[in-house]
């Protein structure tokens, strides 16, 4: 069953419309990611849903109630922002509880609750600090302790990974996930920019573009069958090969794409010769940019470590089964049954 | 900034340049401020008059109190602390700076809350907002003793009108309303000011906190007390400050608009007069060594009580 629904919304600033008619439907428990380039509007959608700002046309429900004019508080919602927007001046464990003494909740429950987030969030040691104290990591559980223990049945998250180190979002995105996990009834909405935490934290993911829906789908749905040109680029690290001109012509399309793990490297034979012009080197794989002759720039993803020097000839392969054609408008072209 | 042992010759250049830039302030600073204190507080002890400043004798303590035996078994104290006069100005000077900061801060609070908010033509409100401000004393009081004149002045007729008088009132003439009109005036001048500061301090609180605030459902009088008002705590307790450091010196305003009124003196009007109306240069001195001190005193007093945080450590 749908928790959140969302009816052709449209939100507008002024005479700009940045969002355009989305129609979605988010099952309860399901953790759900909007991602996309910034400015696509994942962020305004999300605070549509939140109620920060008002939906100037379209519908949504929140378990099948109509929620437009709801106020934010009473939709059953909690949000984890980008900044943590923690309160400076409280401690942590006030940071917690302010907003539950509006709920009119009995000083028991409150500090039931608190206490039983502070230790799922490993956080009971902080509780007398202020945030100018914590660690952006720490700052983070807080943000999150505060969301869950208004026990919402759906829960935002605002890029929350995005003012942390690399390592501490690795860690932190486990923890998000393990918290979802934990908490199987609340729906979780999560907006982010990286395609990684998408991929590797969504149930379904909702790729936005310019204000509007792309391609709603799993992780390997998005990867392997792209409503779009846009979303195959989009979706996948490192990005697709797009090429144009006669070899996607020969295909049958404007534009021929083939993701850089989908070609295969030789340095005697293959399909298209070029010439290595640069390789980037992580250890576990090697993106090797070949200038294919007549073609253009091609990166190919070699696994495992590839001494290849620059400027030594070689093949390219690509797997025919796994590239995707696209015709004049950026649709995928249906791939006849075999 | 002493360089202790083992410093690297780049800390010490560092130390030497910083030396180097602070030197024209703290010379001005010497010439306009601690020369011209100390001297003050020198002629406190002699019996410096206006023409005969370099024949000035030390007399001790006696500007400030001094036992005179009559002779005949009697005497009297004399001296500054002995002066009703200045107890009087005294008891103004605070009376007047514990009223107009308070109401200055009230004001000014408001007009910033409201300033703070997005509306059309926010910029020019702001803008006229400060015209009282920007106006020279000597001009709005003058100004606005001529709108409280008893015969002619705009404010008995308008208070006439509205039936909230019956009859003429000499607002800067009698004693029961003199202090309330420099109140008036200096309230209306200086709000402004306040409302800036404040303003300032508005400003520096993050916007994501009231959108926090919205998700828990905090109804706007607690958003205000719980978190605004906190927040901008300490930019209002550093207005709070400056403006009660100008209004225990206030002087133009009552000096313009109620002339030699006991009911108004302030402790700058009483050191004024002597200094030069009544030619007792040495005792106005005394005055104004006092008049240091007892600003020094309350300010320093309501810093610690408050406790201030004057060096952002905190925040």
């Amino acid at each position: 069953m749908a928790t959140v629904e969302l009816h052709k919304v449209c939100k507008r600033f002024g005479s700009v419309e940045v969002l355009h008619d989305i129609d979605l439907a988010l099952d309860r428990g399901e953790f759900i990611v909007f991602v996309g380039p910034s400015g696509c509007g994942k962020s305004t959608l999300l605070r549509l849903i939140a109620g920060l700002e008002d939906i100037t046309s379209g519908e949504l429900r929140i378990d099948g109630q109509p929620m437009n004019d709801v106020l934010p508080a009473k939709r059953g919602i909690a949000m984890v922002f980008q900044s943590y927007a923690l309160y400076p001046h409280m401690s942590v464990y006030e940071n917690m509880s302010f907003g539950l003494e509006q709920a009119k909740l009995s000083k028991a429950e409150i500090d039931r609750r608190v206490r039983a987030a502070a230790t799922m969030l490993q956080i009971e040691e902080l509780l007398d600090r202020k945030p100018k104290q914590l660690s952006g990591g720490q700052r983070q559980r807080v943000a999150i302790g505060r969301a869950i223990t208004r026990d919402p049945r759906v829960f935002l998250f605002d890029e929350p990974l995005s003012n942390l180190d690399a390592a501490l979002r690795v860690d932190t995105r486990l923890e998000i996930a393990a918290l979802s996990k934990r908490l199987p009834d609340t729906t979780m909405i999560y907006v982010t920019h990286d395609q990684v935490e998408a991929m590797t934290l969504a149930d379904r993911i909702v790729v936005l573009n310019a204000g509007h829906v792309e391609q709603v789908g799993t992780p390997m749905e998005l990867y392997e069958r792209p409503a779009s040109l846009f979303v195959a680029g989009f979706i996948g690290s490192p990005r697709m090969n797009f090429l144009t001109g006669q070899l996607a012509a020969a295909e049958g399309a404007a534009t021929y794409g083939i993701r850089p793990e989908h070609i295969a490297l030789s340095e005697t034979a293959g399909d298209w010769p070029g010439q290595v012009t640069l390789t980037e080197k992580l250890g576990s794989d090697t993106f090797v940019h070949v200038a294919a002759d007549g073609i253009g720039a091609i990166n190919v993803r070699v696994e495992g470590r590839c001494d290849i020097a620059p400027g030594t000839r070689v093949f390219l392969t690509p797997d025919a089964a796994a590239a995707h054609r696209f015709d004049a408008a950026g649709r995928p072209i249906v791939r006849a049954a075999p | 900034m002493s360089a202790p042992e083992g410093t690297s010759r780049l800390s010490r250049q560092r130390i030497r340049s910083a030396w180097l830039f602070l030197a024209p302030m703290l010379i001005v600073l010497f010439i306009v401020a601690a020369w011209p204190l100390g001297r003050t507080i020198w002629f406190s002890f002699t019996d410096a008059s206006l023409d005969l400043m370099s024949e000035a004798e030390f007399i001790g303590f006696r500007n400030y109190l001094e036992w005179v035996d009559f002779g005949d078994g009697e005497g009297a104290w004399y001296g500054l602390l002995a002066d009703q006069r200045w107890w009087r100005s005294v008891w103004n000077t605070v009376v007047f700076a514990t009223v107009s900061v308070t109401f200055e801060t009230i004001f000014g609070l408001i007009i910033a809350l409201v300033l703070h908010q997005q509306f059309a033509g926010r910029g020019l409100v702001r803008a006229a907002v400060l015209i009282p401000w920007a106006i020279p004393t000597i001009v709005s009081a003058k100004m606005w003793a001529w709108m409280m004149h008893d015969q002619f002045g705009i404010l008995n007729d308008m208070f006439m009108a509205l039936g909230l008088i019956a009859e003429p009132v000499a607002w800067t003439a009698s004693p029961d309303t003199a202090m309330i009109a420099v109140l008036i005036v200096d309230i209306w001048k200086t709000t402004p000011f306040m409302a800036l500061l404040i303003l300032a301090g508005l400003q520096m609180v993050p916007e994501d906190i009231y959108e926090a605030a919205r998700l828990d459902g905090v109804p706007p009088w607690r958003v205000f007390r719980k978190l605004t008002l906190p927040l901008i705590m300490p930019a209002v307790l550093v207005a709070v400050v400056f403006r009660a450091l100008d209004a225990l010196r206030v002087f133009d305003i009552v000096y313009v608009l109620t002339p030699n009124t006991d009911a108004t003196r302030t402790m700058s009007v009483y050191a004024r007069e002597n200094l030069f109306d009544f030619d007792q240069f040495a005792y106005g001195s005394a005055a104004s060594t006092v008049l240091f001190l007892v600003i020094a005193l309350i300010t320093i007093t309501f810093i610690m009580a408050t406790r201030m945080d004057l060096e952002g450590k905190r925040q």
